[in-house]
């Protein structure tokens, strides 16, 4: 989804990074990040996320390419005069200074009165509600409780972009998703920018108005979370959200942006074609197991595989089938856990069905 | 006592408190010699041993007659006045020198670290002597000897290593992360290492200055070949003290020189808990 030119508010432009001269550690990376947006940039870790933001907060120089915000390249701006508030994954929140004075601490750089600084200090503390914990020390707080500091000092001097690298890493599961209702209530409040960093793709589809996916130093999609999740640009993508089920065929033909393709067994299918997909090639095809179904439940369809069933597992709200394509290669879905879930023993032959514009076709 | 393993036989028993009896012994042969300066510069009398006096606690035995000669004999006290403005002056100057050092080894991005370290660190490796014999060498052509600022930087020199050490040791538990989070609010470098970095590291630097210090007040090699006599320091003079007037007020000295000591080690162990305290509340 690129964005109107006049939107940009923060733009990298074929940005490179080497740490050894040797190795691009980030390759190529552009993108472009409207005002107000909640920007995840989600990939495995070593992906070199981190080194992204750090070159966007200026601990780290760009090897090449350029970044610019409102159209002003800030590359050679030194870090302190950037104004972009960070959140880091271990807080760093000074250990000899007490939350009050944590907060305090950005606004008497910029060289606030007094009262002034009491009065947001105190506006803040209640934003984050840690109103009484202002003459503790961060030593004497949870893990929660410091994200929180960590959040309000990089708020508090009201930069227009906030940078966060892994903020909710070092919390427990549910700590984790109150803060991310936390995160995205003052992103809702506040309208600053975000520049977010996870591996965790459930905290980058729930809180993210773009994700940018993210692997071998290049930027492989990105495109709001639904899209993501819908429509992946590529076989990676399509691998690292979610779930998906990856089956090989070979491309007949393609017509209107859908290719027939033919099953190591015989049969064929019809899929949604990704870009640069060719006639008379090989196709991963990618199907998600909850957009399967076994015949008997729905009528109408597009596609039909015959498969033999392996095993199942009893996961609780659903049960998940293993089956095997007769042509070789292994398919699973998802089936609620109700008195409907077929009882297959191993070995019974299944029919498996799915709408064509549930799978798409990726070059192999 | 803590009771034995019931599977101990005679001879463990026997090796258990004979290991003790052992390392008790050692102990003693390294702080006698030391204990028994104590009694012996209360002696009333102008020997070094044991009087018969002070054997029966004969309270006639005792005096502190050495050390109030210690405090009306010039000599004396100039070479304490020396021992004090040579030693702080030292350390103060060993203290910044060692650790802005140490920080910027402390840089991921400082080039032949390990090269730079051991040259910095040499001054502990290199024999006295030979640095005494180069540093007079040198010295002469500046017209350095026999100065208080030659004296002042000879030992400072010596004491940038144990600043080096003390500070790198506390900026290795450093969360650099702490320096990007200043510098993103907007602070400039140096006001973050003012503010967020020299705090924390403190304690490193406490006491490496004490290291500092009490390396040029005990030390005599460079005192003999750089000072003259405006100089003398109080190992020097004792030094001269040995040879020339025998006479209890060394071992005064000596009993006064073990209390600072003493409270510098306790100031240090202090210090060290401090910081581990520190550490372990912070993170
Ligand atoms: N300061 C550095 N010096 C050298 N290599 C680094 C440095 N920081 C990161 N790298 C390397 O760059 C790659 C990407 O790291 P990073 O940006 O931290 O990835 P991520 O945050 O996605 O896990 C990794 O292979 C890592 O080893
Ligand atoms: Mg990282």
């Amino acid at each position: 989804m690129p964005l109107d030119r006049s939107d940009v508010f923060l733009r990298f432009d074929n940005v490179k990074k080497s740490y050894d001269q040797k190795t691009l550690v980030v390759k190529d990376f552009s993108l472009d990040v409207a005002e107000g947006e909640f920007l995840t940039l989600l990939g495995p870790s070593g992906s070199g996320k981190s080194t992204v933001l750090m070159m966007l907060a200026g601990f780290e120089s760009v090897t090449s390419g350029d970044i610019s915000i409102s159209g002003k390249s800030i590359t050679r701006t030194a870090p302190y005069k950037r104004n972009i508030g960070m959140v880091f994954q271990n807080y760093a929140l000074f250990p000899h200074m007490t939350i009050a004075e944590n907060l305090a601490y950005p606004l008497q750089v910029r060289k606030m009165t007094r009262s002034d600084i009491q009065d947001r200090v105190g506006e803040y503390l209640n934003l984050v509600e840690l109103h009484g914990f202002r003459g503790r020390y961060p030593g004497q707080l949870s893990g929660g409780q410091r994200q929180r500091v960590a959040l309000a000092r990089a708020l508090i001097f009201e930069p227009s972009l906030i940078l966060m690298d892994e903020p909710l890493g070092a919390l427990d599961k549910k700590l984790r998703e109150q803060m991310q209702y936390e995160i995205t209530r003052l992103h809702e409040k506040l309208g600053f920018t975000v520049v977010y960093v996870t591996h965790d793709q459930t905290e980058a589809l729930s809180m993210s108005t773009r994700i940018a996916v993210f692997n071998d130093g290049v930027v492989q999609q990105c495109a709001p979370p639904a899209e993501l999740y819908e429509k992946p640009s590529n076989a990676f993508v399509a691998d690292f959200i979610g779930e998906n089920n990856f089956v090989n065929g070979h491309v007949d033909t393609i017509a209107d942006g859908m290719a027939k393709i033919t099953l190591p067994e015989g049969g064929t299918i019809t899929a949604v074609a990704a870009h640069g997909l060719a006639a008379n090639t090989r196709c991963r095809i990618s199907v998600r197991p909850e957009k399967l179904y076994m015949q008997d439940d729905r009528g109408a369809h597009d596609n039909q595989v015959s498969v033999r069933h392996v095993t199942h597992y009893y996961v609780g709200d659903f049960i998940r089938y293993y089956f095997k394509l007769q042509g070789g290669g292994d398919i699973n879905i998802k089936f609620l856990n109700d008195s409907a879930a077929p009882d297959l023993k191993e070995g019974d032959i299944a029919s498996l069905v799915w709408f064509a514009k549930d799978c798409i076709a990726f070059p192999a | 006592m803590k009771h034995l393993p019931a599977y101990y036989t005679f001879w463990h028993i026997l090796g258990h408190y004979g290991l003790r009896w052992f390392a008790f012994a050692v102990l003693l042969f390294l702080m006698l010699p030391i204990l028994v300066i104590v009694p012996l510069s209360f002696n009333a009398e102008p020997y070094f041993s044991f009087t018969p006096g002070m054997v029966s606690f004969d309270l006639d035995a005792y005096s502190l007659r050495w050390y109030a000669d210690v405090f009306s004999d010039e000599r004396w006290m100039l070479a304490v006045k020396n021992s004090f403005i040579v030693g702080i002056a030292a350390a103060v100057i060993a203290t910044i020198l060692g650790t802005v050092a140490a920080v910027g080894l402390s840089n991921p991005a400082m080039p032949f670290k390990r090269l730079i370290t051991a040259f910095l660190l040499s001054p502990m490796i290199v024999p006295l002597i030979i640095v005494a014999a180069g540093m007079f060498f040198f010295y002469t052509r500046f017209n350095l000897v026999g100065t208080y600022f030659g004296l002042i930087i000879a030992h400072a020199s010596l004491g940038v290593p144990f600043v080096i050490i003390t500070v790198t040791a506390t900026l290795a538990g450093f969360d650099r992360s702490l320096y990007y989070a200043g510098l993103s609010m907007g602070a400039r470098p140096l006001k973050v290492y003012w503010d967020i970095v020299i705090p924390l590291i403190r304690p490193g630097v406490i006491s490496g200055a004490l290291f500092a210090f009490v390396t040029s007040f005990d030390e005599v090699v460079l005192v003999l070949f750089l000072a003259g006599p405006e100089q003398r320091t109080i190992p020097r003079q004792m030094f001269s003290g040995l040879r020339e007037q025998i006479s209890p007020s060394i071992l005064a000295v000596a009993t006064m020189l073990i209390l600072i000591s003493m409270s510098m080690l306790v100031t240090l162990e202090m210090l060290r808990r401090r910081s581990e305290r520190m550490r372990s509340g912070a993170y």
